[in-house]
C-alpha cells in the first residue's frame, strides 16, 4: 500500500508558488484557471492561497495571468 | 527584421519588474480594477522590452485618455500623457524629431479608433516607425462603460442599453487597409503569444499595430453575462482561432471568434527614413 | 511677405520642426517651411488636420525640438484642446494665427483681428496665455524669434497673432546673421537622474527644468494639472498647479509685456492700437499732431498678458482714448478695465469685415469729441 500520494510529474526540483498578499486583489483568476487547483480563495478577503503545492506542475499560468503581478513561481 | 523566433526562456515576473517596471507604492495597487486585462497586457509589454534589451531612457510611451492611460506610470520609460486621441499624431512628432527613440502608443479602442481614428489612419498611411498597442475592451472604460466603435453588435453597454445596433470596426483590417506594415492580434489570455507580437511589432520598422483583446469584466462583461475576469479569459481562450484554422472554417463558424496571429508583415517607405533621404538630397543640391 | 518673414524668424530662432495643415491665409507658412526645413536639416510634416498638427508639435517639443505650427481662426478653434493641454503639460511651442474674419468660413482671403479673445480664452479652463502681435513685416520676423524664446523660457505655448493683411504684405527686411540670433534654451535638468522629477516645484512662480525624451532624465509630460511634487494631494495639488500656471507668467510680466509708446507723455488724445491697425492709428496721430493737437499712440506688441499698466501710464494726460480694431471691441474692453478709474472717454472704431480702418475713419470718430 503506498504511504505517500503521488505528486505531479516534474523533474526532481523544488517549486515554490509565492503569492504577494499585499498585491493580490482577489480577482479569482489564478484560483479559477489553475489546471491543478493549487489555489483557494481564502476568507474573508478571498485572496489567493496556495493549498496544494504538490499538485503544481510549474506551468506558471498563474504567474502570467495574474493581473496584479502578485504571483512568483520559483523553480529551483 | 528581427523576430522572436529562437527559443526564449521565460524568466520569473520579478525579473521583468526589476528591469522595466515602476511599481506603485507599497500600500498601493495598479489603478486598474482587480482582474483587469491591462495588468496582463502591461506584463507582455515589459517582457517584450526585456527580450529586445531596450534602453529605458530611449523609450517613450504615448497615451491619451482612458483606463490604460496610467500604464506609462508603471513602465520605466519617458511618458507623453496627452489629450484623448493624441496617440499617433503626437508619436509622429516625437519620432520625427528624434528617430533614435522607440515610440510606443498605448491606446484604448476609443482613443485609437474613435476620437483618434483620423490620426491612426494617417499614421498607418505614412508608415511612421512607431508601435501602436490597442487595448480593445469593447467599451469606454474610464468614463463608466459606454459603447464605442468596437462594441460587438447586440451587446449591452451604458449607452447601448438595448444592445448595440451599430457595426463595429475590425481594427486589424482598418490598420492594414490604411497601410500599416505590421498588424497582429492577440488576447491577454495568450500571455506569450502577445509578448511575441509586441516584441515583433517594436522590432518592425514601420507602423506596427497590435490589437489586444483585453477583458473588462467590470463594465462590459458584467452587462453581458461574464462578470468575472476568469470567465472572460476562458472566453478568449475558447474563442480564439488562428488564421490557418479560420481558413478551414465557414464564415458562420468564424463569426464571433477572435482570429489571432500576425496578419501583415511588409515593407513600405517609412516617412522618417524618407525624410532623412530628402534632407540629404536637398542639402547636396544646395 | 509677412508669412515668409515669420518662417525665417522661426528658423533664426532654431525652430527645426513644423507640422501644419493648409488654411488661408496662413498656407504660405506651411509651403515655405516645406521648402526650408530640409535645407536646415529640420523636419516638416503636413498632418491630417489641425488637431494632428498641434499634437505632433507637442510631441516634437517633448523630444527636445523647437516646434511651430500655423493656422487661421477656424484652425485655432480646433487646436484649442492641444494648446490648453500643452499649457497643462508645460510644453514650449509656438502657434502662429493669421487671422481672418469669422465666424464660419468668414472671409478666407481677408484679414481680421477677431481672434484676440480666442487666443486668451480658447482652451478649457481659465489659464494664463502669452500672445504677441506684430505690425510690420520686419516685426513679424523679430517677434517670431521672441515668441520662440518666450515659449522656451516659460515652458508654455505662445501665440503669435497676425493678420491676413500682414501675412500677405511685402516689405523689406534686413535679415541678421542667424548664427548670432539670441536663442533662449528651456531650463534643462542637472544632477543625478534618479533624483529628477518632472514638475518639481516648491513655489508657484518657479519654472521646472524640462528633460528631453531620450535623455537619461525620465520625462513624464502629463496633461492632468496636479503637480504632486512635495507630497501634495487632491485639491491642494490642483490649486498649486493652476495657480502656478498663472504665477510663472504674471510674476515675470516685465519680460513679456511689450508696448511701444509714441508721444504719450502729454497726449490728450491717446490711440491704443495693435497689428496693422496701429499703422492707421499712427497716421491719424501724425495728422493730429500736424494740426497742433496733442495726440499719442500706445502700440501694443504683447496682447496677453494684457499691458494694463502701460495703458494707464500712456493715458496719464488723456481726455479721449480711441481703440481702432477689426472686431467689436476685444481690446477696447481691456483698455476700459485698465482705465476704470480714469475720467477719459474710451471710444472704438470697429470693423468686422476685411477692409482695414482708414485714418480718416479714425479722425471722423474724433470730430465732435475734440
Amino acid at each position: 500500500m503506498p504511504t505517500k500520494a503521488p505528486s505531479a510529474p516534474r523533474k526532481a526540483r523544488d517549486i515554490q508558488v509565492v503569492v504577494n498578499e499585499q498585491r493580490c486583489r482577489s480577482c479569482g483568476i489564478c484560483i479559477d484557471l489553475c489546471p491543478e487547483k493549487v489555489f483557494i480563495a481564502e476568507k474573508p478577503l478571498l485572496k489567493a492561497k496556495v493549498v496544494d503545492l504538490p499538485a503544481c506542475t510549474g506551468c506558471r499560468l498563474c504567474e502570467w495571468l495574474c493581473t496584479d503581478w502578485a504571483i512568483n513561481v520559483v523553480v529551483k | 527584421m528581427t523576430t522572436v523566433q529562437k527559443a526564449y526562456k521565460p524568466l520569473p515576473m520579478e525579473h521583468y519588474i526589476e528591469n522595466y517596471a515602476m511599481m506603485p507604492a507599497v500600500d498601493d495597487h495598479f489603478r486598474y480594477c482587480p482582474g483587469c486585462g491591462l495588468g496582463l497586457a502591461q506584463g507582455a509589454i515589459v517582457r517584450a522590452f526585456d527580450y529586445l534589451k531596450l534602453d529605458p531612457s530611449k523609450i517613450v510611451t504615448v497615451s491619451g485618455s482612458g483606463c490604460y492611460a496610467v500604464m506609462g506610470q508603471y513602465i520605466k520609460a519617458h511618458q507623453f500623457h496627452g489629450p484623448h486621441g493624441a496617440g499617433a499624431a503626437a508619436a509622429t512628432g516625437i519620432k520625427l524629431a528624434n528617430p533614435e527613440l522607440t515610440v510606443i502608443c498605448l491606446q484604448g479602442d476609443g482613443d485609437a479608433v474613435s476620437i483618434g481614428a483620423g490620426h491612426f489612419v494617417h499614421g498607418a498611411r505614412r508608415n511612421i516607425d512607431i508601435t501602436v498597442i490597442v487595448f480593445n475592451n469593447f467599451v469606454f472604460g474610464e468614463t463608466g462603460g459606454q459603447g464605442g466603435p468596437t462594441t460587438p453588435y447586440g451587446t449591452k453597454t451604458e449607452t447601448t442599453p438595448y444592445g448595440a445596433i451599430e457595426n463595429s470596426f475590425d481594427i486589424c483590417q482598418l490598420a492594414a487597409g490604411a497601410g500599416a506594415t505590421y498588424v497582429a492580434r492577440s488576447t491577454v489570455y495568450h500571455a506569450w503569444h502577445l509578448t511575441k507580437c509586441v516584441a515583433n511589432a517594436i522590432a518592425h520598422k514601420g507602423f506596427s499595430v497590435v490589437e489586444v483583446m483585453q477583458n473588462c469584466h467590470e463594465l462590459w462583461g458584467r452587462r453581458n453575462g461574464m462578470p468575472q475576469a476568469s470567465q472572460m479569459l476562458n472566453w478568449y481562450r475558447d474563442s480564439s482561432i488562428t488564421m490557418a484554422q479560420a481558413k478551414e472554417m465557414s464564415p458562420e463558424q468564424v463569426r464571433g471568434k477572435f482570429v489571432i496571429g500576425e496578419f501583415v508583415r511588409s515593407d513600405r517607405p517609412e516617412i522618417g527614413e524618407e525624410y532623412a533621404k530628402l534632407i540629404a538630397r536637398v542639402q547636396k543640391k544646395g | 511677405m509677412g508669412n515668409e518673414a515669420i518662417c525665417e524668424g522661426a528658423i533664426a530662432a532654431g525652430v527645426r520642426f513644423y507640422a501644419g495643415y493648409p488654411i488661408t491665409p496662413a498656407t504660405e507658412i506651411a509651403e515655405y517651411m516645406s521648402r526650408r526645413m530640409p535645407e536646415v536639416a529640420g523636419k516638416y510634416v503636413q498632418m491630417e488636420d489641425e488637431i494632428g498638427s498641434i499634437y505632433a508639435v507637442m510631441g516634437a517639443s517633448g523630444a527636445g525640438a523647437r516646434a511651430m505650427t500655423a493656422t487661421s481662426g477656424p484652425g485655432i478653434g480646433l487646436m484649442q484642446e492641444g494648446i490648453g493641454s500643452a499649457a497643462a503639460m508645460e510644453i514650449p511651442l509656438v502657434v502662429v494665427v493669421v487671422s481672418r474674419p469669422g465666424p464660419g468660413a468668414g472671409d478666407a482671403t481677408g484679414s481680421g483681428q477677431c481672434d484676440v479673445m480666442q487666443a486668451r480664452y480658447g482652451p478649457n479652463g481659465d489659464n494664463a496665455v502669452i500672445a504677441l502681435t506684430p505690425s510690420t513685416v520686419a516685426e513679424s520676423f523679430w517677434l517670431t524669434i521672441k515668441a520662440v524664446n518666450l515659449a522656451e523660457r516659460f515652458r508654455t505655448p505662445v501665440i503669435l497673432l497676425t493678420e491676413g493683411l500682414l501675412g500677405h504684405m511685402r516689405e523689406v527686411v534686413d535679415l541678421p546673421d542667424y548664427g548670432k540670433t539670441e536663442r533662449v534654451e528651456r531650463p534643462r535638468p542637472s544632477g543625478p537622474p534618479e533624483k529628477y522629477e518632472t514638475y518639481a516645484l516648491h513655489k508657484t512662480d518657479e519654472i521646472s527644468p524640462m528633460a528631453d525624451f531620450g535623455s537619461k532624465y525620465r520625462s513624464v509630460l502629463h496633461y492632468v494639472p496636479n503637480h504632486v511634487y512635495g507630497g501634495r494631494t487632491g485639491q491642494d495639488a490642483l490649486k498649486f498647479t493652476l495657480n502656478h500656471f498663472h504665477a510663472k507668467i504674471e510674476s515675470r510680466r516685465d519680460e513679456i509685456t511689450m508696448a511701444e509708446s509714441l508721444y504719450t507723455d502729454d497726449a490728450e488724445v491717446l490711440f491704443v492700437a495693435y497689428g496693422t491697425q496701429a499703422r492707421s492709428a499712427h497716421e491719424a496721430m501724425d495728422r493730429l499732431r500736424a494740426r497742433g493737437k496733442k495726440a499719442g499712440l500706445l502700440r501694443l506688441i504683447t496682447l496677453w498678458p494684457f499691458p494694463y499698466e502701460q495703458v494707464r501710464q500712456a493715458a496719464r494726460a488723456a481726455k479721449v482714448v480711441l481703440v481702432p480694431e477689426m472686431n467689436t471691441g476685444q481690446v477696447q474692453g481691456e483698455v476700459l478695465k485698465a482705465l476704470r478709474r480714469h475720467p477719459a472717454e474710451v471710444l472704438g472704431v470697429n470693423h468686422l469685415h476685411s477692409d482695414p480702418i482708414a485714418p480718416e475713419e479714425i479722425l471722423d470718430k474724433l470730430t465732435g469729441v475734440l
